[in-house]
């Protein structure tokens, strides 16, 4: 062996390395490697990249997805998007149900994990109780809280009777209807929201909290100048991951609402894909929504990169 | 975004017992540290509050769960009574069966297991080969393909789900395993989170590895997996609860309980049973839950560790 270093064990720097030694190939890592990454590669590149392509070219045709005719309409499937009606009442329906998931999971979540995190009997028992949701499928969720919303029967028409309200008819209202799938939809993921602070918030320097604690400092000045600025970077993850989960639920809305009442009560953009596409077949058209949808949660996260960027 | 370090456990060390970084205090400091020593605990009134506060989220979260589980074993009669029962009058186990021979939910349940096994074992291998690749050995390109791999986290499944129906039903793969199996097996997050764990192994037993000219699967299977468990089991069980709990791919992929797995004849269920017959809706619901919630039970640590690893600055 005469080259200085073992070769491939360098972390990511290893491009930064003088040119002399980047230049001598070491084939049987290069062999090996080939076999290792082809399959993921050839995968992710047929079933994510090749299709994230293809749903591009197929939103300027006119198509039934069963059948092998498609006509080409350029921009029309676009044009028609944003000239109807429909489209601005799923596109309100989508920013109301990202906007309250995002900011809902994200701060009971924190608060939550403020609490648990505080030294009180059984919290190890809460701790499970409050994330054990997440684990459940959203199907499932979604199939069992019908009746726990049941206006007749439910828990919710219950508790609320046991207090002399009556229960909103969820089904039959699309304000309401909204309101209970963004709120099961919260109630199902905030398990991990709460997980990751609280993760977030056990690492964090405690010398700090003891520092404000001798300096006399409020508990409430100590949490947004002491605490919150130590979770600047597990908020911002949260606030990527958490939006392009929310931004693409399906489950909870097919198995509660179908996208209705009314048609569109509750469909999000990526229900109108689905329904544009499976059930009314205008593939061309679904293509076109899941592409303005792409782009919109690239925008997006960008704008959280950039916005991150700046703050460090 | 860097993986939270091996050596330590599981959850960070319960505050206060942290012996890193604790400041030189004065008497008086000492005196007035004494006093309040966490967050919010602002002595007997603060941990009051804290119990209200617990309380507060185990009705939120508990109640609902046990109102869909004690529904699950009502009779038609209990379920439609005004006020809400909280306990089953007569018990009513029934619903189960039902769902199970009359339904035949066996056989979601069934495809639910062979989906989740194959796609598990599939995802795991997958996962630990290209973050091997990507962690330990040297290659051109590699830092592109990297960003390839975690790139595709960024594009939803709902995005590709209409190019990637019509090419899997144009090879006549609809309502098969393979259908539903295949175009979900590819690993993003998983390979993430191997190679961030495979860099944090000590170079010095991969040097000398490599210096002894062992083979590759000599070097993971004697030298690298041992060192690996806890991030490997974490991995296992996120692939294990994303695949039981998989909706869209396997909704339009499966039209009979062929290979439909349990989220799917969940809503066959529902669509057949409709809002009328409760209990056995129920009970499906409780049956396609209950799988998860036992893993989670008895491995919550290594599963929290796994969604946590990714996030968390460590």
């Amino acid at each position: 062996m005469t080259s200085p270093a073992i070769p491939g064990l360098e972390k990511s720097a290893s491009d930064q390395d003088p040119v002399k030694r980047s230049r001598s190939l070491n084939w049987r890592h290069i062999g090996l490697a080939t076999a290792l990454i082809l399959p993921n590669m050839i995968l992710l590149g047929l079933f994510t990249y090749r299709p994230l392509i293809d749903n591009f070219r197929i939103s300027f045709f006119n198509w039934n997805i069963s059948s092998p005719n498609m006509t080409f309409i350029g921009f029309d499937n676009y044009v028609e998007w944003f000239t109807d009606d429909t489209s601005w009442q799923i596109a309100r329906n989508t920013a109301i149900f990202t906007v309250v998931a995002v900011l809902g999971s994200m701060a009971i979540g924190l608060a939550l994990a403020m609490l648990l995190d505080q030294h009180l009997r059984g919290r190890g028992l809460v701790r499970t109780i409050v994330f054990a949701p997440y684990v459940i499928a959203g199907a499932a969720i979604g199939v069992a809280f019908q009746f726990v919303f049941d206006p007749g029967y439910g828990l919710v028409q219950g508790v609320l009777a046991f207090f002399g309200v009556d229960s909103p008819h969820f089904y039959q209202h699309s304000g309401w209807a909204l309101f209970m799938i963004t709120t099961t939809y919260v109630w199902k993921n905030l398990g991990y929201t709460f997980v990751i602070y609280l993760a977030a918030l056990q690492g964090r320097r405690k010398d700090l909290d003891e520092a404000a604690e001798i300096d006399g400092t409020s508990a409430w000045r100590k949490f947004w100048r002491v605490i919150l600025p130590q979770l600047k970077g597990t908020t911002f993850f949260l606030s990527v991951t958490v939006l392009l989960n929310s931004f693409t639920v399906f489950d909870i809305i097919q198995v509660m609402t179908q996208g209705g009442p009314f048609g569109t009560g509750t469909s999000t953009l990526i229900y109108q894909v689905y329904q544009e596409t499976f059930v009314n077949n205008r593939a061309g058209y679904g293509a076109a929504v899941a592409t303005i949808m792409f782009l919109v949660i690239l925008i997006i996260t960008l704008i959280q990169v950039k916005l991150q960027d700046t703050q460090d | 975004m860097t993986m939270t370090d091996d050596t330590k456990p599981v959850l960070p060390p319960v505050p206060g017992t942290s012996p890193e970084g604790a400041p030189e205090l004065t008497a008086a400091q000492r005196r007035r540290a004494g006093s309040r020593h966490q967050a919010f605990e602002g002595g007997t009134g603060g941990k009051l509050l804290g119990y209200v506060g617990m309380a507060a989220a185990v009705l939120l979260f508990f109640v609902p769960l046990y109102f869909i589980a004690m529904t699950s074993l009502k009779t038609h009669g209990d379920i439609y009574s005004d006020p809400i029962s909280w306990f089953p009058n007569p018990f009513a186990p029934e619903n189960y069966s039902y769902v199970l021979s009359e339904l035949r939910f066996d056989r979601y349940l069934r495809n639910s297991i062979i989906i989740t096994s194959i796609l598990t074992v599939i995802e795991v291998s997958l996962g630990v080969m290209c973050a091997y690749g990507f962690s330990f050995l040297r290659f051109p390109g590699r830092n592109l393909l990297f960003l390839l791999v975690i790139a595709s986290l960024m594009v939803p499944n709902q995005v590709t789900v209409i190019s990637n129906y019509a090419l899997v039903a144009s090879w006549g793969w609809r309502n098969t395993f393979q259908g539903i199996i295949v175009p979900l097996a590819a690993v993003a997050f998983g390979t993430f989170l191997m190679r961030n764990h495979f860099l944090s192994l000590p170079k010095e037993v991969m040097e000398a590895a490599e210096l002894d000219g062992t083979g590759f699967f000599r070097t993971l299977f004697r030298v690298v997996l041992p060192m690996s468990w806890p991030t490997l089991i974490a991995f296992t069980l996120i692939t294990v609860v994303n695949e039981w709990n998989q909706y869209l791919w396997p909704f339009l992929m499966s039209d009979t309980d062929k290979v439909a797995p349990l989220p799917i004849g969940l809503t066959q269920l529902q669509d057949n049973e409709g809002l009328t017959n409760w209990g056995p809706v129920m009970a499906g619901t409780v049956l396609t839950a209950v799988p998860m919630l036992i893993v989670f039970l008895i491995l919550q640590k290594q599963m929290i560790k796994g969604l946590t690893a990714g996030a968390v600055k460590g």
